[in-house]
């Protein structure tokens, strides 16, 4: 096993402030807000490779997501975002191939992972939100560049006789456009499949008309008339978003840094622990649950909430968990199984999902549900087995049920001295939606729809034993068994193949239909991952390996 | 226009009359390319019989038909230079096997942007001269102009070719387009860099056809060594008509040099501005000015694409057939790149740096110009010496962009760089200033103050020859 050396460079910080943004510039201006993208090429992330012509790596998509969330906390009267390039001629490169040549294929993947949920989050705005982001783009759109645009609501191409949209990485580097670009074209934009092939497998792209004619962007403008068919298209779009949202200014809500307190790999938050055991190859998540504080703020209503700001349970305790699944993914390789712990009074919780549902007219309680939903979508997607451990002092219950309904299996101790509580409130049955479209509840009982009917509405605390009956509960133990039956399971558990179960659990996890989002990950993603291990691409001859050498690369011809 | 027409009109030596699909596309792509010559091409000289060489057969001699041609008369031709023996591949991994005389589904791509890229430069640089008939320094140049002006037109219709039969209807659509960009349009620019700079005086004239035709020199010569044969053979034809473009552009300066020193002398304070002449200062401003956007056209130092299509066999050296390794598989190449706010050296695969090492080849050619150009001056007793800028210097491509440099090389701040902007590159006063002495001369045999006579005319004939007939 390769353990990180005491040189191995500085963890990822996921945390970042405007003030401190590298390779982006946000301005406000009422409702639009003006989004540029102008990496510092000497400001990647890691060493040995530069960021130039506004190629991005972690560090820059990092920066990304903050831009995201803070617009819809701390920007509600933005309704367009218009985002484009601060350099000229060149709109975006995509990801930065040195970044990807150099990369461990573990980094790759948390990399393209990190950037679709970043994609996601974006084009979720506008639906969700009333924030919708327009792509100008003012200059070539290569790549990832392009997959970022295709994120946004509407793409405006720079018509000077040069400025392309292109996905080159098939032709190029013989791997996929690894950021929802495949998806998107046929799924949301709609290219018909047979043009769609033809741009994958151009490398110089398509522009002008021609990229107009075939849907790949909204319009093209000539580059001098650009900036002033933007303002145009922008203010139509916040027009447009402004009729979804209800009448009344909205305050925005600072999200200062959650400052835990680190020490070696282990991370304490307020609400949220997080501890890596290296030895064992396992990290143990807690969570607190609300108190009763909590539900009495929530229950003076929706300004009240938004009085707490970045204090409210809901909001820190998920920022806080958020964060510790970035730093379990990025910063722990090696953690196979998280044990997931909810701590408090399970009534307490269902208490607080009431009346956070209750008081979910407020713009600021509805993007509080949003967040906690992508936070649970984050760990749906994370590569790692999660075991809920539901023993004395947990409460499973509302929102908090969501984390064992997202883990693999759910533990439950019965001991009638220690009775644990499990229950369910609103929060389960629909505002917290998987990327494939049902609840984890519906997922879950996938296939016993009359055990779903059963639970579907019940706001009682079950008991262990009632709990199990519903279908909820993977093993229930009694006080006598659980250490060691748990002891068990865990170490049978790490000891299997981590790719394996990776991919088990991926397709165990997401019963049901699927949606564009679940495909970019379950199939996209997939299909990338594969191929970013295959000779072709990353092998000594491969594609990815010699883009920017001089040597050619030379593929194996079969089939697979 | 009818395939009878056409066959007779295009003198070719590549079977255009038992072609019907590339008559095809010709027919159709004519009548615009002609419109587009009454448009963008040399201004209100279309009735004036100019004394023009007409390429009309690659037989010895057959590319130099001297006779009075009237512009939109004068016959484009399509040449491939004559192979001899069988051609190869002259560089990368497949060097040394047969060249490919269709294009290769793997490289169609980049041969089409190839083409495409090198295509645009010529009807851009018709399209930046097209007023500079009207403040001609004599008939002498003027047919000069006009001469390089049909020939940059013949050159678009060589890559046309290449377009119109190898790459179907994308080559088709590129074809048009090629007519549709326009020189320093905002909106519809050219493709590289210097094709859009403004190009509207003489010296602008001579220091383009000097410095930027020099590039292209090099660029054909280097596609000269494609495995892509009909691009190899048709660039190879290209370079013989290039070569006189040089030459105007070399002796055009050094035909003011030599006029600037007469004035220094003559004048008792030794200023030259005061004889209506043009200063040593503006013609190094003008040199540092050209000369670094040509530069530019050249590529990034470091550049997979380069390396791609050198190791493809899509574009070889200058003169490959002197180098030894046509792989170049090994090798490193020593240049200095900016780190950490400094100067350093760094070695890159010697494919990678193929683009440096093909500039190298254009900046030694440039040095021994501007040697002779110094031997000019010395003949005439001037103490001044003229001198390239550091390839640093004043970039918009590669890896020294985005920095500031003097023009010895060395890394500077911004603020010293915009300070002394106005003494190292042409400024707006400049360009008042050579206008403001930039009048026509259309008088046979007579000469504008600020030029010096060639030393002999064209063809034989003398340097009075009425090479443009401005009068019935
Ligand atoms: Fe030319
Ligand atoms: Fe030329």
């Amino acid at each position: 096993m390769q353990q990180p050396a005491a040189s191995s460079p500085a963890p990822v910080d996921f945390e970042v402030e405007p003030e401190h943004y590298r390779h982006w510039k946000v301005a406000y201006e009422g409702p639009v807000a003006r989004v540029t993208m102008e990496v510092d090429p000497e400001g990647g992330l890691r060493e040995g490779y530069e960021l130039k012509l506004n190629s991005y790596d972690l560090g820059v998509d990092i920066e990304l997501a903050d831009i995201v969330r803070r617009m819809r906390f701390e920007h509600p009267e933005v309704r367009v975002a218009v985002l484009r390039s601060g350099i000229d001629r060149v709109f975006c490169a995509g990801a930065n191939i040195n970044m990807l040549g150099q990369s461990s294929h573990a980094w790759k993947v948390n990399f393209c992972k990190f950037t679709n949920e970043t994609r996601c989050e974006l084009e979720d705005a506008a639906g969700s939100s009333q924030q919708a982001y327009i792509a100008a783009c003012n200059g070539t759109t290569a790549g990832g560049g392009y997959e970022l645009a295709l994120a946004c609501e509407e793409i405006y191409l720079q018509d000077d006789g040069n400025s392309a949209v292109s996905l080159p990485e098939v032709p190029l580097l013989g791997v996929l456009p690894g950021t929802g670009g495949l998806t998107r074209l046929v799924d949301k934009r709609k290219v018909r499949r047979d043009r769609a092939d033809v741009f994958s497998t151009t490398a110089e792209g398509i522009r002008g008309n021609k990229a107009k004619q075939w849907g790949l962007v909204d319009d093209v403008f000539p580059r001098s008339r650009f900036d002033e068919k933007i303002a145009e298209r922008a203010q139509a779009m916040a027009e447009r978003m402004a009729a979804q949202v209800g009448k009344g200014s909205r305050v925005g809500v600072r999200l200062p840094r959650l400052t835990p307190e680190v020490e070696g790999r282990n991370r304490s938050y307020r609400h949220v622990t997080l501890t890596v055991d290296d030895q064992s190859r396992t990290a143990s998540l807690t969570i607190a649950g609300p108190t009763a504080d909590d539900v009495a703020i929530l229950r003076k209503g929706g300004d009240a909430a938004h009085a707490a700001g970045a204090e409210l349970w809901a909001l820190r305790a998920y920022r806080e968990l958020d964060d510790a699944l970035l730093h379990l993914r990025v910063n722990n390789p090696t953690v196979g199984l998280v044990l997931v712990r909810t701590t408090g009074d399970a009534q307490t919780v269902l208490d607080h999902d009431a009346a956070l549902v209750a008081a979910r007219d407020h713009w600021f309680v509805r993007e509080v549900l949003l967040h906690m939903g992508r936070v649970l979508r984050r760990m749906d997607n994370t590569s790692r087995s999660f075991f809920a451990l539901g023993d004395a002092g947990t409460a499973f219950a509302g929102n908090l049920l969501e984390l064992a309904l997202a883990s693999d299996r759910f533990y439950l101790l019965d001991d009638p001295d220690h009775v644990v509580h499990v229950g369910l409130s609103d929060l389960n049955e629909g505002a917290l939606p998987m990327a494939h479209g049902p609840t984890r509840l519906q997922t879950h009982l996938y296939g016993e729809p009359d055990k779903l009917d059963g639970l579907v509405g019940n706001r009682a605390l079950l008991e262990p034993e009632d709990a199990d009956e519903a279908g909820l509960v993977t093993v229930r133990l009694d006080e006598i068994d659980w250490e060691d039956d748990v002891r068990i399971a865990i170490e049978e558990r790490v000891s299997l193949s981590p790719d394996a179960l990776t991919g088990m659990e991926q397709n165990l996890r997401f019963a049901g239909p699927e949606t564009p989002e679940s495909k970019i990950y379950a199939r996209l993603s997939a299909w990338q991952n594969w191929i970013f291990i295959r000779p072709n691409a990353t092998g000594p001859e491969g594609a990815l390996t010699l883009y920017g050498r001089p040597e050619r690369p030379s593929f194996d011809w079969q089939r697979v | 226009m009818s395939s009878v027409d056409l066959n007779s009109k295009i003198p070719n030596n590549v079977g255009l009359a038992d072609d019907p699909k590339l008559q095809r596309a010709l027919e159709k792509w004519l009548p615009n390319y002609l419109e587009w010559w009454h448009d963008m091409g040399p201004t209100d000289f279309e009735d004036k019989p100019v004394f023009l060489r007409t390429a009309i057969s690659v037989e010895r001699g057959g590319w130099a038909n001297y006779d009075y041609v009237k512009m939109p008369d004068y016959r484009w031709g399509i040449f491939l230079a004559p192979n001899e023996g069988e051609p190869t591949i002259k560089c990368g991994d497949d060097a040394g096997t047969p060249a490919w005389l269709d294009v290769p589904g793997e490289h169609r791509n980049a041969l089409r942007r190839i083409i495409v890229t090198q295509a645009d430069t010529e009807p851009a640089s018709v399209e930046q001269q097209r007023l500079l008939g009207h403040i001609a320094p004599s008939l002498y140049d003027l047919r000069n102009l006009f001469q390089v002006n049909v020939e940059e037109g013949r050159h678009l219709w060589a890559m046309v070719y290449l377009l119109h039969k190898y790459f179907g209807r994308d080559g088709r659509d590129e074809a048009d387009e090629l007519l549709q960009r326009r020189s320093g349009d905002a909106d519809k620019p050219r493709i590289l860099g210097a094709f859009n700079q403004p190009c509207d005086h003489w010296l602008s004239f001579f220091a383009f056809t000097m410095f930027t035709d020099r590039d292209g020199k090099y660029q054909l010569a280097a596609l000269a060594e494609s495995g892509f044969d009909p691009l190899a053979r048709s660039t190879q034809f290209m370079l013989t008509e290039e070569a006189h473009h040089l030459f105007v552009g070399d002796t055009g300066i050094q035909r003011i040099i030599k006029r600037s020193a007469e004035l220094q002398a003559l004048d008792p304070n030794g200023d030259v501005r005061a004889q209506g002449g043009i200063d040593f200062e503006l013609i190094q401003r003008t040199i540092n000015y050209w000369y670094t956007y040509s530069l530019d056209l050249f590529g990034g130092e470091i550049s997979s694409n380069a390396s791609s299509f050198f190791a493809s066999g899509l574009k070889g050296r200058f003169h490959e057939h002197r180098f030894e390794d046509h792989r170049a598989i090994e090798g490193e190449y020593r240049l200095p790149v900016v780190e950490g706010g400094k100067l350093v050296e760094k070695d890159v695969a010697l494919r990678n740096a193929m683009n440096e090492v093909l500039r190298d080849a254009y900046v030694a050619d440039c040095e021994r110009v501007i040697a002779r150009w110094n031997k000019t001056l010395e003949t005439a007793g001037s103490p001044t010496r003229l001198s390239l800028p550091s390839r640093r210097f004043h970039r918009h491509q590669g890896i020294y962009a985005g920095h500031a440099f003097d023009p010895q090389g060395n890394l500077i701040s911004a603020e010293e760089y915009e300070a002394n902007r106005s003494r190292w590159l042409l400024v707006p006063e400049d360009n008042e200033y050579l206008l403001s002495i930039m009048k026509p001369c259309y008088e046979p045999g007579k000469f504008a103050n600020w030029i010096a006579p060639p030393t002999k005319g064209i063809e034989g004939r003398p340097v009075e020859f009425e090479y443009v007939k401005l009068h019935d």
